[in-house]
């Protein structure tokens, strides 16, 4: 039974959850709420907004592209949180959850971090370099304020599947190959296994990330679990229409954007 | 009692830890068992002696400075000489460490990140030893002013990866480093070359560097029956600095870490980490870094490679915090009359790294009496800094 996720009681589907990533402020910030619109037409039923980082560790050449792009724009996590209200002033009402690195939120501290996501109505977190046994006091403040924090479990993570599982909140993240963000998917044997595995122990959606980029990609991981998570391909997309952008040619290249991403999750 | 640092989370005070993605928590805890059991293990310590001492020529001399401390007419200057150590610097010493801890796990590749090149001719040179293949990230900035070091890497069998992202220096390279031991820690093993990153390496790297100070200490002993009034090494990530300190945090010395002032402390140009950072993370390690208001790293500048990295080991950050450990910085001009000092008084050419404490060594040294005595790190040679002291010296000609 899954109990845990609610995003503030905006979440209401525990199955075939489509979680698209996006980096804000890439290439504007206006285009990330053109986006965001897009994927939420195309089914998209949690948004990852992330933050650009100088240094992202967990990250492959395509979105590490996108943070330079963003960050040219003067992205910051301040930023980010406060294009969350007017992501909603245009109409995306799917959960908002903010991807940050640690360093931004330790420079903005603890509690204006959750100030800030309580006052622009982002509903969840996730810190991609902030594992389980470092992040108890974050867990328990989100906990507190109702912010979903969501958690990473990765096919190494072993005898720490059961702990990280159990205590999930929102969906569990799914990293399904070993490597930075943007590599090849791949569901072999022992992917699969893990991923019955952490179904097993998790209260909350289970859903795979890491290197989908293709319809049969996205068939396969629905079938096996509760979500899927699509970031790299997405940035890619948005790369290709960059030129269209800059010859003004903006309502094309959206309306691309949302054939392209129709056509993944269909 | 002292208490023992790391703690079993991989904390000095408020600082180390493994801040890191998740799918590196399973091969750390990996490395941390491995680690755990070798230095408990007689027979691989005593592996690990044996190479120092055969291979890399250990233990290095300690020199009196004669001519040097006449002519500043203070301290009675002393230099601990890591140059002389197999390769041109104390690298080595941690390279041969953890390379016999990646044979002892069964890891036949080798990863290394490096910024003045040394830890990866170490890195290289213990792969061609003990039959490693080996990988260096370098940074594009870092590959053009250390020439010649790639070239030695290359010589000694290492395939060399050249880094573009940022500046091209040494964060770019460890950040590509560890994306790289992400996708392949199964059959890779990571070598970090200071004592920076997430826990064990902060004390790993510490623990295969302290026998420069246990032998200083010996050393120093044997010479003038009483320990050296201070002790200056320069601070990049810190580990030749971690490893003189280490065997001394109980002594009554006074211990002096040296930054890189770059082009001044108030310019934006320089890599003075404690002196002008604040505390965050880099590289999977709570500590202190230079960075922006909005929490991302910028870009350090220094002439040395080595130096020329915004963050520094945790244990640095603890010490600075706690006081037990005085960080002054110096600037580039400053490095490069010390460099020019030691070598016309003593005939002793160091790498531009090691002219941060040397120079900061000699202001101090000037100052204090004949009856006093001082004690540098002397970490490395400065053969591969050939090229970047031409030019320098003929743009001042
Ligand atoms: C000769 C020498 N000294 C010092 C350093 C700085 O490193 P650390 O602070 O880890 O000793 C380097 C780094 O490349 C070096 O080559």
């Amino acid at each position: 039974m899954l109990t845990q996720t609610s995003f503030q009681g905006k979440l209401t589907k525990t199955e075939d959850l489509f979680i698209p990533f996006v980096v804000a402020g890439d290439p504007t910030p206006e285009l990330t709420i053109q986006f965001a619109l897009r994927l939420q037409k195309a089914g998209a039923d949690i948004l990852e907004l992330g933050v650009p980082y100088s240094d992202p560790l967990a990250d492959g050449p395509t979105i590490q592209r996108a943070a330079q792009r963003a960050l040219q724009q003067n992205m910051s996590l301040t930023k980010a949180i406060e294009l969350v209200p007017k992501l909603r002033e245009a109409g995306v009402e799917i959960p908002v959850v903010i991807f940050t690195y640690y360093n931004p939120v330790i420079q903005m501290g603890y509690d204006r971090f959750f100030e800030m996501l309580e006052e622009n109505g982002a509903e969840g977190v996730l810190i991609p370099d902030l594992p389980y046994e470092e992040s108890e006091e974050i867990r328990g403040l989100a906990e507190e304020k109702g912010v979903e924090f969501i958690s990473l479990v990765a096919p190494n993570s072993d005898t720490r599947i059961k702990q990280i599982a159990e205590h999930a909140k929102g969906f569990l993240y799914c990293v399904s190959t070993l490597g930075v963000t943007g590599g090849s998917n791949q569901m072999s044997a022992e992917t699969l296994s893990f991923i019955k595995k952490v179904k097993e122990h998790s209260q909350v959606p289970v859903a795979v990330g890491f290197g989908v980029s293709t319809n049969e990609d996205v068939q396969l991981v629905r079938e096996h679990s509760d979500g899927v998570i699509i970031g790299s391909k997405i940035i890619r997309l948005i790369e290709g229409e960059l030129e269209a952008f800059e010859n003004g040619q903006e309502e094309e290249a959206l309306e691309r954007f949302y054939q392209e991403i129709h056509q993944l999750v269909k | 009692m002292q208490q023992v640092f790391p703690d079993i989370k991989g904390r000095f005070g408020d600082f180390g830890g493994k801040y890191v993605p998740e799918t590196l928590m399973g091969p750390l805890q990996e490395l941390e068992e491995a680690l755990d059991e070798a230095m408990s293990d007689q027979a691989f310590l005593d592996q690990y002696h044996h190479v120092l001492k055969e291979y890399a020529g250990r233990p290095t001399s300690l020199s009196y400075a004669d001519k040097l401390s006449k002519q500043l007419g203070g301290a009675k200057i002393y230099l601990k000489r890591e140059d002389l150590n197999h390769t041109g610097a104390h690298k080595l010493n941690n390279a041969i460490g953890q390379g016999l801890l990646a044979k002892r796990m069964g890891k036949k590749k080798i990863i290394a990140e490096t910024g003045a090149g040394q830890h990866g001719v170490a890195s290289a040179t213990v792969a061609a030893k003990f039959g490693l293949e080996c990988k260096v990230f370098m940074g594009e900035e870092d590959i053009r002013r250390q020439e010649l070091n790639v070239f030695r890497m290359k010589l000694l069998g290492a395939e060399v990866i050249s880094v573009s992202s940022g500046n091209g220096t040494l964060k770019d390279a460890t950040n590509e480093a560890i994306r790289y031991w992400v996708a392949n820690c199964e059959d890779h093993f990571y070598l970090i070359g200071s004592v920076v990153g997430p826990h064990p390496y902060p004390r790993m790297v510490r623990d295969f560097q302290r026998v420069i100070g246990d032998e200083s200490k010996k050393q120093f002993l044997e010479v003038e029956s009483e320990l050296p009034d201070r002790i200056y090494a320069c601070v990049g990530g810190g580990s030749n600095a971690m490893g003189m300190f280490y065997p001394f945090l109980q002594d009554p010395c006074e211990l002096i870490g040296v930054e890189a002032a770059g082009k001044g402390i108030d310019t934006p140009e320089h890599a003075a980490t404690l002196t002008k950072g604040t505390p965050g993370v880099i590289h999977g390690s709570m500590t202190y870094l230079m960075q922006d208001v909005n929490g991302q790293i910028t870009e350090p500048y220094s002439i040395s490679a080595g130096l020329d990295y915004p963050g520094i080991g945790p244990e640095h950050a603890h010490l600075f915090q706690t006081k037990q450990v005085r960080y002054e910085s110096i600037t580039d001009k400053e490095a490069l009359s010390a460099l020019q000092l030691l070598t016309e008084q003593e005939g002793i050419i160091p790498a531009i790294e090691t002219a941060h404490a040397l120079a900061q060594a000699f202001k101090e040294a000037a100052e204090m009496t004949p009856e006093q005595t001082i004690l540098i790190n002397l970490s490395g040679r400065g053969d591969k800094d050939m090229a970047t002291l031409m030019e320098h010296f003929q743009e001042e000609e």
